[in-house]
Order: C-alpha cells, then sequence, then structure tokens
C-alpha cells in the first residue's frame, strides 16, 4: 500500500522543478534493521521503502517504538541499516559515518554543548568544514536573527529557557545548509501553547530556508499542521504516505483510521443497492449507505466515518443517508464544539463532534434517543 | 482586633530573631569541631616556640620554624618524593581511571560486571593485605623496590576512586550532546576533544585531586613497598620515637593550604563554567 510512486500534487511552498523532481532528497530502500541480543531479534524496521522529494516537510508518524526514529537515525548514520540501501540526493552512504552525511539533526533534548556559548553552539559545524572565520561569524549572526535570538549570543544554553533552546539547536543544524534537517520530535519538551508557536515557526523557517525537513513524531495533529507529506508507521513498516487531507480522509488501514484523529468504525455483510452504492442494513429503518469499493469481498465491510461528518439529531433522517439509532451517554461541551458519544442498539459507541452553531436542532441531553446521520461519500470503506 | 493581632505579630518575630539552640545545631558543630580540631592543632603548633625535641605543649608564638622550614636535608627529600609520587599518581592514575570511568559508564561489555567487582575490592580491600600482597608480588617479579613500586601501588588503589567519580558523570551525561558533535561533522578523536572532555572535566579534576591526596598520606601500603625510599609519612612515622620536629607541622600546614587553595579553585572554575 505505502508505494513511493502514488502521485500526490505538489504541496503548496515547494517549487517543484524538473531537477528536483528527478533525485530525491532522501531515498530509502527495502532498509530493514533488526537488533540482536541474545537469542532475541527483534525488528525495529521491516523493508521500508521510502521517497523524500526535495524541499518538503515531510513527517515520520506513528506511536512509540514503532520505528520512526530507527528510521531517522539511519538517515542521519547513527544506526546501520541492517539491508538495503540509504540514499541522500542520490548517493548510497551506506556505511559513511555521521560526520560525513550532509543531513544535520535537531535532537529532542537539544543536546546543546552546555560548556559553549549560543554563538560558539552554532558555529561548532562550520568551524568543522573549516569556514573561514569572518564568514563564520556573518552566518551565525544571520541564523540567530533568523531564529531570533541575535542578543542571546554569548548567553550558555543553561541561561536560555527550553524554547530558546530549541531555537539554538534548530540554528545550529540549519547553519551548515544541509541537504536534509532531521527533527527527532523536537517540540516534545515544550508546553502547548509554546509546542503551538513553534510549530508555525518550523514551519515559516522551512519556507525561508528551503530545505528539507524530516520530523519524526507521535503527535498526529503535529504531523498534520506542518508536513506537505506524512509516513504514517507502525510496527517497522509504513502503513500509509500521503498527504495530510490523504491520511485523514482516505486512510489506507484500520490502524492509521484509528491513529490518525477519532474514527468510528462500523462493520457489517454489505449489499449492492446500486452500481454506485452499497447498504449495510441494522434493522429498524437502520442502515449505513456507501460507495461502492474497488473491491468487495464477501465476508463484509469495514467502514470509517470521522465524527464531525456525523450528524445528530432528533428527527427520522432520510433514507438516502446512513442513519443510526443510539442513545447519547456522554456529553462533553468544548466552546467550539461539543462531542457527544452515542451508544447504539447493537452497543457500539459512535462520536459524534457538532460544532455549536447558532441552530440549535443538533442539541442532545445524556440519555436523550438521537438519530445519527451522514451522506454515502462520509462512509469511507477501508481497504482489505 | 487588629492590636491583638499586631501583637501576637511582634511576638512571634520577636522569637523568630532569638537564636535557638537545636539538637541539629548542636550536631552540626561537634561534627565540624571533630573534624577540624586536630587539623588545627596541628597548624597550632607550627607556631609553637619550643626549645626541646618535644613538641606537645604549648610554649608560646613564634614564626620561627617557617622560616627553618626546610633545615632537615632528609626530611626535605622525604617531602620532595611525596610529591612526586603524588603529581605522578594523579596523572596515570586520572588519565587511566578517567578512560575506564568513561568504557564503564558509557558501554556494556563482556566482563563489565568482574571489572566492577575488582574496582570495588580495590577500595574495599584492607590496606594490610593490599600492602602486603604488593610486596610478595613485587619480590616475585623480581622489582628493585623504591620510587617506582610505590607509585605502582598508588595508581593501583587510586585507579578506581577517579574511575567512580568519572562514570558518575558520564552516566548523567545526555549521550545525544556527543552524538550531535558528530552530526555536525566531528570524527571521535575532535568529539572527545571539543565536548566530552570539557564536560568530563570538573569530574576528572576531582577524582585526581583526590588520588593526590590519597597518594600523599598514604602510609601502610607505602611502608610495605618503599625500599629504601623515605616519604613523608614515613619519616613523621619513624621520628615519632625521637620526637617530631616542628618542620613536619610547618610542611602539613603548607600541604594543607595548598590543598585548601586547590579545592577552592577548582569550586570557582566550576561555577564560572556553568
Amino acid at each position: 500500500m505505502a508505494t513511493t510512486t502514488e502521485k500526490t500534487p505538489a504541496a503548496p511552498g515547494v517549487v517543484a522543478t524538473e531537477s528536483n523532481q528527478a533525485v530525491p532528497a532522501i531515498s530509502l530502500e527495502k532498509v530493514s534493521k533488526t537488533y540482536r541480543s541474545g537469542q532475541v531479534t527483534t525488528t525495529a524496521v521491516e523493508s521500508i521503502d521510502l521517497e523524500i522529494r526535495q524541499g518538503e516537510f515531510f513527517s515520520l508518524l506513528g506511536p512509540s517504538g514503532c520505528g520512526k526514529t530507527t528510521t531517522m537515525r539511519m538517515i542521519a548514520g547513527f544506526e546501520e541499516p541492517t539491508s538495503g540501501v540509504v540514499r541522500l540526493s542520490g548517493k548510497d552512504v551506506t556505511g559513511v559515518p555521521p560526520n560525513r552525511r550532509d543531513v544535520n539533526m535537531v535532537f529532542q533534548s537539544y543536546a546543546l554543548f552546555p560548556h559553549m556559548t549560543v554563538a560558539e553552539n552554532v558555529a561548532f559545524g562550520l568551524k568543522r568544514k573549516k569556514v573561514p572565520a569572518a564568514e563564520i561569524r556573518t552566518r551565525v549572526a544571520e541564523m540567530l536573527e533568523l531564529v531570533e535570538l541575535g542578543d542571546r549570543a554569548k548567553y550558555k544554553p543553561r541561561q536560555l529557557s527550553g524554547g530558546q533552546q530549541q531555537r539554538v539547536a534548530l540554528a545550529r543544524a540549519l547553519v551548515n545548509r544541509p541537504s536534509a534537517l532531521l527533527l527527532d520530535e523536537p517540540l516534545g519538551a515544550l508546553d502547548l501553547k509554546l509546542r503551538q508557536a513553534m510549530q508555525l515557526e518550523l514551519k515559516r523557517i522551512q519556507r525561508e530556508v528551503g530545505i528539507t525537513f524530516v520530523y519524526v513524531t507521535h503527535d498526529q495533529s503535529e504531523a498534520l499542521t506542518m508536513s506537505d507529506r506524512i509516513a504514517v508507521m507502525n510496527k517497522g513498516r509504513i502503513e500509509q504516505l500521503g498527504t495530510p487531507a490523504q491520511i485523514y480522509e482516505t486512510p489506507a488501514t484500520r490502524f492509521v483510521a484509528g491513529f490518525i484523529g477519532t474514527s468510528n468504525i462500523l462493520t457489517g455483510t454489505a449489499q449492492r443497492v446500486s452500481d454506485t452504492l452499497v447498504r449495510i442494513d441494522y434493522g429498524g429503518d437502520q442502515h449505513v449507505l456507501a460507495n461502492t469499493p474497488q473491491q468487495m469481498s464477501d465476508s463484509g465491510l469495514v467502514i470509517t466515518v470521522r465524527p464531525e461528518k456525523i450528524r445528530l439529531g432528533k428527527d427520522v433522517p432520510d433514507a438516502n443517508v446512513s442513519r443510526i439509532r443510539g442513545t447519547v451517554r456522554e456529553v462533553v461541551y468544548l466552546g467550539a464544539t461539543t462531542h457527544y458519544t452515542v451508544r447504539t442498539v447493537d452497543d457500539t459507541d459512535i462520536v459524534v463532534f457538532q460544532q455549536n452553531s447558532s441552530d440549535a436542532s443538533n442539541l442532545a441531553d445524556h440519555g436523550d434517543t438521537v438519530w445519527l446521520s451522514w451522506r454515502p461519500e462520509h462512509s469511507y470503506v477501508l481497504p482489505g | 482586633m487588629s492590636a491583638t493581632a499586631t501583637k501576637a505579630e511582634a511576638t512571634v518575630s520577636r522569637r523568630q530573631r532569638r537564636p535557638r539552640i537545636t539538637l541539629g545545631k548542636v550536631f552540626t558543630w561537634a561534627v565540624l569541631v571533630w573534624l577540624f580540631l586536630p587539623i588545627a592543632g596541628m597548624i597550632a603548633f607550627s607556631f609553637n616556640d619550643i626549645s626541646g625535641r618535644h613538641n606537645v605543649t604549648w610554649q608560646g608564638f613564634t614564626l620561627k620554624w617557617y622560616g627553618k622550614a626546610f633545615v632537615y636535608p632528609d626530611l626535605n627529600q622525604a617531602l620532595f618524593n611525596t610529591l612526586l609520587i603524588g603529581f605522578a599518581t594523579m596523572l596515570i592514575a586520572g588519565i587511566t581511571g578517567t578512560l575506564l570511568g568513561l568504557a564503564m559508564g558509557r558501554y556494556r561489555f563482556r566482563g563489565q560486571q568482574a571489572s566492577n567487582l575488582v574496582m570495588f575490592a580495590a577500595i574495599s580491600a584492607p590496606e594490610v593485605v593490599i600492602g602486603a600482597s604488593l610486596l610478595s608480588l613485587f619480590i616475585a617479579l623480581n622489582l628493585t623496590l623504591g620510587m617506582t613500586t610505590v607509585i605502582i601501588a598508588h595508581v593501583m588503589f587510586s585507579i578506581s576512586f577517579v574511575a567512580i567519580t568519572v562514570r558518575a558523570r558520564v552516566m548523567t551525561m545526555d549521550p545525544s550532546i556527543e552524538e550531535a558533535a558528530r552530526d555536525l561533522g566531528a570524527d571521535s578523536w575532535t568529539t572527545f576533544r571539543l565536548v566530552t572532555f570539557p564536560m568530563l572535566f570538573p569530574a576528572i579534576m576531582a577524582g585526581g585531586l583526590l588520588a593526590f591526596a590519597l597518594s600523599v598520606d598514604d602510609f601502610i601500603i607505602t611502608s610495605f613497598v618503599s625500599g629504601d625510599l623515605t616519604t613523608f609519612p614515613l619519616w613523621i612515622w619513624g621520628s615519632t620515637r625521637v620526637g617530631i620536629p616542628p618542620q613536619v607541622n610547618v610542611m602539613g600546614t603548607l600541604i594543607f593550604v595548598v590543598g585548601v587553595l586547590l579545592a577552592i579553585t577548582n569550586i570557582i572554575l566550576a561555577r564560572r563554567r556553568s
């Protein structure tokens, strides 16, 4: 499923020229990583194929232990693949140590050098490359301006706040103008407000410098906010690769549907009602309608529907939409929206998000019997 | 109502102002006196204006022993030997102990448990046992007893202290800091030189000073393996039978002052680094 050859429209802000379409910034070919300790062999990454384009903001998203960090560390050179090939700008870098790879990393713990000033931290990479001292000074100053820390050059890292240290780590990596920047959950240690501000900040910086960003995170909203494309990983494999909208609207697997946002999953045996429509009957005027999937197995269908696509009401909906009856079990008022949990007659909980608009017809209380309805195109049939 | 409150507050603040004698304070002072009284005695008796051989009763204040500090050539030689052995021990145990501490803190390797055990054995084994077994080892190896064997013995028992100090620092160090250096283009030697070593330096310094102090005042092991060589502690021990001259107190005071100055410098440097 996770083929990299699928055509996705170029994301806004990414200039797609002839040359950078031809050579991906990073490519992994059949890359696997297994760890052996005694008799036990653990597979961290299993035969991953991946192409990351020049200048894109690419996220590796998945729960902890899914192999996303190992994948990134193989790109950086801290881990060597057990099998497979890692290429940077088309060149095979398998076996090349991290200090001779043209990528830089931003660590989750920032990993700033505590005994050096901010300016010395940022200059570290340029000094290793024997860049002339005058040029180092101007580039460090420019980079500190970019991350808005121009007045903190003489400070030691521990004199800065978490958010500022984060920006120093970013500057220290970016100043080297790497072909790709690898970010390992860089916002994980920040509080929510700062994290959201830094998400926009990172996106701005990425647009300004035009460098490929590879971003590792377990936070799906973070990945959706910032990425041009996302690879959702689970148990060492890529479950789905696509734009945030593709992943959210058309999850490839049950795992992706559950991991990205909230999904309601409904199963049942479907009947064909027309060339384009199938129906699962639940009895008592209740049914789910969906567009006919390309492949239909006899054993049944797994359908996901997003909470915000569902309408909640007291009246019986039309027969040309999906309609399910249930009892309101939980009402959570969140200001702009209200989240309902509705239990159906066969004891399935369905989560529904309703806008709190001036139209008060979609209000319900705990214990009310309500009808849920949604259009057939919002019933997304999971493949396989 | 408000008047009562003010009065109550005044009583409370008066009570807080009066220093209260607590068990904690008494205990703290008792420990401090316990620790420093012998040192104070040594320093005081370096200023004792005695005429005979016995420097045990207070006769009056004088600075003359500081002027005649180095009148005994064999005592000078003993002090010189001790300082030389101390610096050699600090250097050798400092380097090997640092490498040992790095390896033990950073890596998992075959024989790690055994190394750990040996390290703690070297600390906890009775000095008499170590001294005796080292003596038989040196004789078996046909080594001439002297400066070399003393240094070997001192390095042997101080490595563990350096290694443990350095290991503690290594284990609290974020390994991604060194990875960051590698990532930014530093090879492994440059990473050690510019990142690992400066970060370990306070621990190495502390371990090295500990090794120096242990070496300077070691008596038991040294007496087994020194042969004809005399060190400062051995000379003092030898002179107890005929009376310890005040020069010993003078040298002891000088060593103490230098040690305190070194410790203060280390603290100031550590503070400036952070």
